[in-house]
């Protein structure tokens, strides 16, 4: 019987220990940077005007071709491995355009002494591993090995960008509005209220013509955002909207959400929805 | 006229409610979970077929090193008598099975990756270099591949274990999934033996 209860508590001290060694590690991870600039260097490796010399040709390069590549420099990414750190932040970062995926990753981890490029799946093909490995071994890591880190960001992403240029991508769109945030659709049906719901009350009257747009509201709600508490108020919201003749009442609640329409336009740089899987490659200085 | 419309939003509520008991978030993440299996498959596949590659440039340079060089064979061909189907990942055994013969590939890839260290003229030879970045991103792409199932896979089965959903799930008969293990759970679990007595060799 004691036996028994030594071995329990010993199994139970373990499973606490595990689970303070699962936290400890989970709050040592390196965090994802916020991505503001093409290049993000928490070093202070490279001064202003070479981060802008870099910064404006992978500028260029999305103009040109509309592929995203960002350079990241920080100190360590440990505990993770660089590989690991590297699809983090890019599954963070989601650079290159949606559904091209045409983006990719400079990480260079200073201290650890380790570099890796990490492409989407859009730029797995043009870069595929052994060709970014060659660029780490052939391009990148001479400067490195002789402490030039400016130089050798230089040389890995010329030779990037020029592999880039030759690739057949879809071109770069001018300026693309972006309908995804859900709350972009209320401005929407703010009108469709107004308007269907004038018609219908016109054609059935008040009663029948507000449950009418009270269900047609809340199914287009259910449509978009598909959750069936939102459509609910928002057909409880219609119904009495339309019922009281389209007064100043309701419309205080609705105007709140449209403030989606100013946001996500802002100067800095910001990643175009890529996603990857783990591609490129990874080399030691 | 009046009963055929309230039928009418009768019937809309009970579609709209079916997103409530979870139905069609048990449908999507399902779907999501056969996504994330073929990419796991899709990237061990690209591993298995690296293999017979990497055996013949080694085989030029080490072909001495036959012990290694057949148990990657081996291995390989242990990978490829697994039939690889959607319902492998729907069962346990099938899958720890298919886990087992992946791992054994593993480490019989690594031991030849450390014999060719000691061959310069190997790892100078630049369709290796080539092949060995491809290895391990084919190896860093598994990773991603898995972490991504378990993820999703952890998603559905709290899905069809949490209520009220799962009284859909069990209504339409969605099980939970088995889950990848890590790998090489035994070889963790024992603590490793560090012999400090040992006489250095000569």
């Amino acid at each position: 019987m004691l036996r028994l209860n030594r071995i329990g508590l010993r199994q139970y001290l373990f499973g606490v220990l595990i689970g303070i060694f699962v936290a400890v590690t989970a709050h040592a991870e390196v965090a994802v940077p916020l991505l503001a600039s093409r290049v993000t260097d928490l070093t202070q490796t490279l001064n202003a005007q070479q981060r802008q010399t870099i910064a404006s040709q992978l500028a260029e390069l999305e103009q040109h071709k509309g592929a995203q590549i960002a350079v990241l420099l920080v100190p360590t990414t440990q505990p993770e491995t660089i590989e690991q750190y590297a699809r983090r932040v890019l599954d963070v970062w989601k650079l290159g355009r949606k559904g091209v995926d045409d983006g990719a990753l400079l990480l260079i981890a200073k201290d650890d002494h380790a570099v890796r490029i990490e492409t989407q799946y859009g730029l797995e093909g043009v870069i595929p591993d052994a060709i970014a490995k060659r660029i780490i071994a052939e391009d990148i890591t001479p400067f490195f090995k002789r402490d030039d880190i400016y130089g050798g960001i230089e040389a890995g992403l010329s030779r990037l960008s020029r592999l880039v240029e030759g690739e057949p991508l879809p071109p770069p769109r001018q300026k693309s509005l972006s309908w995804s945030s859900a709350q972009d659709y209320f401005p929407i049906l703010l009108f469709g209220v107004f308007i269907i719901g004038g018609f219908l009350r016109m054609v059935f009257g008040h009663l029948l013509g507000a449950s009418i747009a009270s269900v047609i509201i809340g199914g287009l709600i259910w449509l978009l955002m598909g959750t069936l508490i939102f459509s609910v108020i928002g057909a409880v919201i219609a119904f009495v909207f339309v019922l009281l003749g389209g007064g100043g009442g309701g419309l205080g609640g609705w105007s709140s959400g449209g403030g989606g329409w100013s946001s996500g336009s802002g100067g800095g740089f910001s990643g175009g929805g890529g996603f990857g899987g783990g591609g490129g490659a990874s080399g030691r200085w | 006229m009046l009963r055929r419309f309230v039928w009418a939003v009768l019937s809309l509520v009970v579609v709209l409610s079916l997103n409530g008991c979870g139905y069609n978030d048990l449908q999507s993440q399902d779907e999501q979970i056969k996504a994330g299996w073929s990419e796991v498959l899709n990237q061990y596949q690209r591993r298995a077929d690296l293999v017979p590659n990497l055996v013949n440039v080694v085989k030029g340079y080490a072909s001495h090193e036959k012990e290694v060089l057949t148990q990657v064979t081996a291995a390989r061909a242990q990978v490829g008598q697994i039939k690889i189907s959607p319902e492998l990942a729907n069962d346990p055994q099938a899958l720890q099975k298919f886990q087992a013969a992946q791992g054994q590939l593993s480490s019989a890839l690594s031991r030849l990756l450390v014999v060719s260290e000691n061959y310069p003229q190997l790892k100078a030879d630049s369709l290796f270099r080539d092949l060995q970045a491809q290895l391990e991103g084919t190896e860093n792409r598994i990773t991603v591949a898995r972490n991504r199932y378990i993820q999703t896979v952890q998603v559905y089965n709290t899905t069809v274990r949490k209520f009220p959903t799962n009284l859909t799930a069990k209504m339409f008969g969605m099980a939970v999934k088995p889950n990848f293990s890590v790998e090489n759970e035994k070889a963790i679990s024992n603590a490793p033996a560090v012999n400090f007595d040992a006489k250095p060799t000569p």
